[in-house]
């Protein structure tokens, strides 16, 4: 199986990444060399194995706890903010989304 | 007072506690040393903010209220976020990011008493096994400046070895402590996953991040990692409710009886015969003191490598997402509507190893080819965890090399990523497990570079990896050899 140029530009813009041409040109060899390593796991046979998420699930049952819902965190809005690109009255600006 | 950059954490511990020297005058040493940055190890230095921790500790010495590491100092990995630090994960896209808190694993060893001698280089968002995807230059292995240091917590590694910090924080996705501990010559230590809190860990593969010490000396990374584990419950839900260890407590006990199994798949013939020799002489050593070697077998080590470079950049894509140029990091300049901004933003902040694990991660969980690569490569994953425990019934601790070879030289594998996946087989398979592994200096291989030796224990078992690495400490002097001038 081998991806095409017309994939590499399906999946950079649902990664949302903008490729030069080159990049674009470049990223499809190397993933497509790089799946050359990947073909060896589809000769597994895995009929009747459970996909493993948490590898402790492997020996006991893991479940993800939820924590009391109740609120725990301290308005911090302007420490939280301080790494932004654009601040305005402690809002988060982004272009113009709706006309 | 001239070698205290040459002093275990424990010895700096024990002089700090019965005050022979204080944390300023520690802090002060290793901030000398540090200047003028050797191998660009370091991405943020801030002697102000070292040397203000170090007050704190001298002043909890003075009262009384000293933790068991009060004023010893340790450098943070750059993928844990910091308050009194820049935190760039080795991105651009994350230049001059402040965080408004503390990674857990910060502020544990921070309770502790460490005093934090400021941010590690590092592969960009922990994505490599070279230390040279990091946006801020490759680091240098102090053993040879042109090869090297191992990644992705590579400046961690040459940090230590070259005596810039007595200890540091690393992560372990597929090796990230392991390999480099073993390309510097020191000690690294990988939990069993949701040991350690990833709260504050900058994710990359959240199903396989986990954090750990590295340091000189197995008890040195004993001592910090007791400090480090313990549950996270309301910070990080893959969080294990496993309380907290005295590490240090059972090191020293005897090795009699104790059965090591040598997986036959670590030793084929991609093995370099040098890294070979002194694996070889340290299990030799093991047995000297009563170990048996149990031949084993982990059948699926190969295919470790596309199972692990699925699930990690099809984990990564999605935890990278958050990176749009709105609530933190770079924005690009130019743009003309909300979706050119993210593109245009992510693609001047990613490099291109980041880029690259993005795509393949976006398109194994694309519509049509989740069933047939992410889930696959979960399932293979169960199989691969299921033939560590099998192995687990005829041996305690499993040992091997880290690497097929020791460090390359800067620049080798450039042009062929490919190349340095296939450099992480061996450490691979347990982090897809989940088991704890370390590395521990085994002696040198070719070009005089550090050779390291793997052990991977079972879940839970890291006190009994740290006494086997310890005992091995004990007969041989590897783990104290330094670069020439360190």
């Amino acid at each position: 199986m081998s991806l095409t140029p017309q994939d590499i530009d399906r999946i950079a813009n649902l990664a949302r990444l903008e490729l030069k041409p080159e990049e674009s040109e470049r990223m499809l060899a190397q993933i497509n060399g790089f799946f050359g390593i990947v073909n060896a796991m589809q000769a597994v046979d895995t009929s009747g194995v459970q996909p493993l998420a948490h590898p402790v699930a492997a020996i006991q049952d893991i479940a993800l706890r939820l924590r009391e819902d109740v609120v725990s965190e301290p308005n911090n809005r302007e420490a939280n903010q301080r790494s932004a690109p654009a601040v305005e009255r402690g809002l988060f600006l982004v272009p113009k989304v709706i006309e | 007072m001239n070698d205290l950059h040459n002093l275990s954490v424990k010895a700096l511990a024990n002089l700090l506690q019965t005050k022979e020297v204080s944390a300023v005058e520690v802090a002060t040493r290793f901030l000398a040393r540090m200047g003028g940055n050797p191998h660009n190890a370091f991405l943020d230095i801030d002697s102000e903010a070292t040397l203000a921790q170090a007050r704190a500790s001298d002043a909890k010495l003075a009262n009384g209220t000293a933790g068991p590491l009060e004023g010893v100092p340790v450098a943070h990995k750059d993928v844990f976020v910091t308050q009194d630090f820049a935190t760039t994960a080795g991105s651009k896209i994350l230049s001059g990011y402040r965080s408004p808190f503390d990674a857990t694993v910060v502020q544990r060893l921070r309770t502790a008493g460490m005093v934090t001698l400021g941010k590690l280089n590092c592969d960009e968002f922990a994505m490599g096994s070279a230390n040279e995807n990091s946006a801020y230059g490759a680091v240098q292995n102090p053993w040879d400046t042109t090869r090297v240091p191992g990644g992705s917590s590579g400046g961690s590694a040459a940090a230590v070895a070259a005596g810039l910090a007595p200890a540091a924080t690393g992560t372990d996705t597929g090796g990230s402590i392991r390999q480099p501990a073993s390309f510097c010559g020191i000690t690294g230590i990988k939990p069993t996953y949701g040991r350690a809190s990833r709260y504050g860990m900058i994710a990359y593969a959240s199903s396989l991040d986990q954090a750990g010490p590295m340091a000189r000396t197995a008890e040195d990374c004993a001592l910090l990692l007791s400090a480090m584990c313990g549950p996270d419950a309301d910070r990080d839900s893959t969080s294990l409710d496993v309380p907290a260890e005295d590490f240090t407590a059972s090191l020293g006990a005897e090795l009699k009886g104790l059965r090591i199994g040598i997986p036959q798949e670590f030793f084929g013939e991609g093995l370099h015969a040098d890294v070979r020799a002194a694996v070889d002489a340290a299990l030799a050593e093991l047995t000297k003191q009563g170990a048996t070697l149990v031949p084993i077998s982990l059948p699926r080590t190969e295919l470790s490598i596309p199972v692990y470079y699925i699930i990690a950049p099809a984990e990564a894509s999605s935890n990278l997402s958050r990176f749009d140029g709105v609530k933190f990091g770079h924005r690009a300049k130019d743009y003309t509507d909300l979706e050119s901004m993210y593109k245009k933003s992510r693609a001047e902040g990613f490099g291109s190893e980041v880029k690259r694990r993005i795509m393949t991660g976006t398109y194994v969980l694309s519509h049509g080819y989740y069933d047939a690569y992410y889930l696959q490569a979960q399932k293979i994953r169960r199989m691969i965890a299921d033939d560590f425990q099998n192995a687990f019934k005829q041996c305690d601790v499993i040992a091997g090399p880290v690497a097929p070879s020791v460090a390359w030289k800067l620049g080798e594998n450039a042009n062929d990523p490919v190349a340095d996946y296939l450099a992480d087989i061996f450490t691979l398979p347990a982090s897809l497990a989940g088991l704890p592994g370390m590395s521990v200096p085994a002696g040198f291989g070719a070009h005089g570079m550090p050779v390291g030796l793997q052990l991977i224990g079972n879940y839970f078992k890291e006190a009994q990896l740290l006494n086997v690495a310890h005992r091995l400490q004990q007969a041989t002097d590897f783990h104290l050899r330094k670069p020439e001038g360190i």
